[in-house]
């Protein structure tokens, strides 16, 4: 909801803050999501992500979420569905050139990222949305993924100190 | 300026050591002169006579021509289809590469092809929404966005592989641009893009048109504080208004041009609005050149573009140098110009 999801720019700190704690949770829960299992999860995580995401930011499920480096204005939601900044459209109000009602996610990104601590991530370039990942969630993504990076980061650490 | 090796006309330059494009306009920027680019009006036909026509009227004043892609949303010739002729007669040609139309999987394919032909610059766009154009109801693609299309084409460049990771057995030799909008909001954002352009791979970038003076000197110290000016070549676009009406309608409905009420009101008072809207355009030149930082002007002269030669020439940036035309140097007209 277009409401909802300003509110949520407009508290991109609290909700940065309580993304990381959450995520501190899931890594923590990690091995109890990897016994029952990545796939048989998939679907039930989705479906909660979906849920919960498309109500404060109306999430477009991507697959690949940008949020923490967008100030909490989902990408997805520019009509251009641009990934890295706001196109040379922008209305002098602030508005979507495609979308006169509403206003331009990357506006909106920018007002989000300047509340947050690490706002500066917005600067990032980013890759180009990946179409195979669509529908799938991007929590459990991003905690295999974490977890994978943390184990290879020990690993070579051991391997230099041995 | 004239150099030692001038192009045959589909032949390429000498790759010089610092450059990555064999083109001339990285050679005139790099060999720090006032750059000078025009679009060309692609036409709605398939006659490439009107393609030749329409890039001579800029025959020695400008260094390279853009050709767009779908400019506004509206279909014309494409910019590799007009791109392939104007390089077959050896003009400098700023291939316009917009990410609406075409998914990644053409428009990595139209790079190389257009490197191929002699393409040596390439500019990176988002692109307008297909509501903007004639043809409402098309579906939008965006599948790369400005950003990952400059990375994209940067890869392909100098890591020598397509975004798959599949090798390439000669890579494109070119010269990156993208386009910077100082006039349109989040104002504080906008260097701040211009520097992930530039980490992105850009090398130069155009502007949209400039009415606002103030405001362009406002971004261009932001970005002289970041650094950028000396990392990437800035051409701030320019452009003649036909009348305070026609000014009106492009603020209400072209996305993203900025015109202050004074350019409209001076328009609006003139006796002769088009030749009023002339000399603006040669003022607003004659000071975007006095900004440090600025390395070119990039003329968009709608419906307009036999003013191009005449604003170029009132301005006074090209110094008296002669940008080469595929009829510089033959004989008729070495005897016209020492005549």
């Amino acid at each position: 909801m277009y409401a909802v999801r300003r509110w949520s720019v407009r508290h991109a700190r609290g909700l940065e803050i309580f993304y990381d704690l959450f995520e501190r949770a899931l890594l923590f829960l990690e091995p109890l999501i990897r016994r029952v299992g990545y796939e048989r999860l998939e679907r039930p995580v989705a479906w909660l992500e979906r849920k919960s995401k498309g109500f404060l930011f109306d999430c477009q499920m991507c697959g690949q979420c940008a949020l923490s480096r967008t100030g909490m204005s989902c990408p997805m939601n520019c009509p251009k569905q641009l990934r890295n900044g706001p196109c040379g459209g922008v209305r002098p109000n602030g508005m979507c050139e495609v979308k006169p009602d509403m206003r331009c996610v990357w506006v909106e990104a920018w007002s989000g990222s300047s509340r947050m601590k690490e706002g500066a991530t917005i600067h990032i370039v980013d890759r180009p949305v990946d179409l195979t990942l669509k529908g799938k969630s991007s929590w459990l993504r991003e905690v295999r993924s974490k977890t994978e990076r943390d184990r290879q980061a020990r690993q070579a650490e051991q391997g230099q100190a041995a | 300026m004239r150099f030692d090796d001038e192009p045959v006309p589909g032949f390429q330059l000498p790759i010089l050591p610092g450059h990555t494009s064999p083109g001339r306009l990285e050679r005139v920027l790099r060999a720090g002169r006032f750059a000078v680019t025009a679009e060309i009006a692609p036409p709605d036909s398939a006659d490439p006579n009107e393609v030749y026509l329409r890039a001579r009227i800029f025959d020695g004043y400008v260094d390279a021509i853009n050709a767009t892609d779908g400019s506004g949303a509206n279909c014309h010739m494409s910019s590799v289809g007009v791109c392939s002729l104007l390089t077959r007669e050896g003009y400098a040609t700023i291939m316009q590469v917009s990410c609406r139309d075409k998914n990644r999987i053409a428009i990595q394919g139209d790079v190389l092809g257009g490197a191929a032909m002699g393409v040596a610059n390439v500019l990176c766009l988002t692109g307008d929404g297909v509501q903007a154009g004639d043809q409402p109801e098309a579906k939008p693609v965006f599948d790369l966005d400005c950003m990952s299309l400059l990375e994209t084409v940067r890869m392909m460049r100098d890591d020598g592989h397509l975004r798959s990771g599949r090798r390439l057995t000669y890579t494109p030799k070119l010269f990156l641009g993208g386009a910077a909008n100082p006039f349109v909001p989040p104002y504080e954002f906008r260097p701040e893009r211009l520097a992930k352009k530039v980490a992105a791979g850009a090398q130069f970038v155009q502007t949209q048109y400039c009415y606002d003076i103030d405001m362009l000197r406002r971004y261009m110290q932001r970005v002289r504080d970041l650094g950028l000016h000396e990392q990437v070549f800035i051409l701030v676009g320019v452009g003649p208004l036909a009348s305070a009406n026609a000014a009106r309608w492009i603020r209400a409905h072209v996305p993203g041009v900025h015109i202050p009420d004074e350019i409209i009101d001076r328009l609006a008072g003139a006796e002769k609005p088009r030749l009023e809207g002339r000399k603006i355009c040669v003022e607003l030149i004659q000071q975007i050149r006095e900004i440090e930082g600025v390395h070119g002007v990039h003329v968009m002269a709608y419906r307009q573009e036999e003013a191009v030669a005449e604003i170029i020439d009132a301005s006074g940036v090209l110094e008296g140098r002669v940008p080469w035309h595929p009829h510089r140097d033959t004989q008729t007209e070495q005897q016209r110009a020492a005549s």
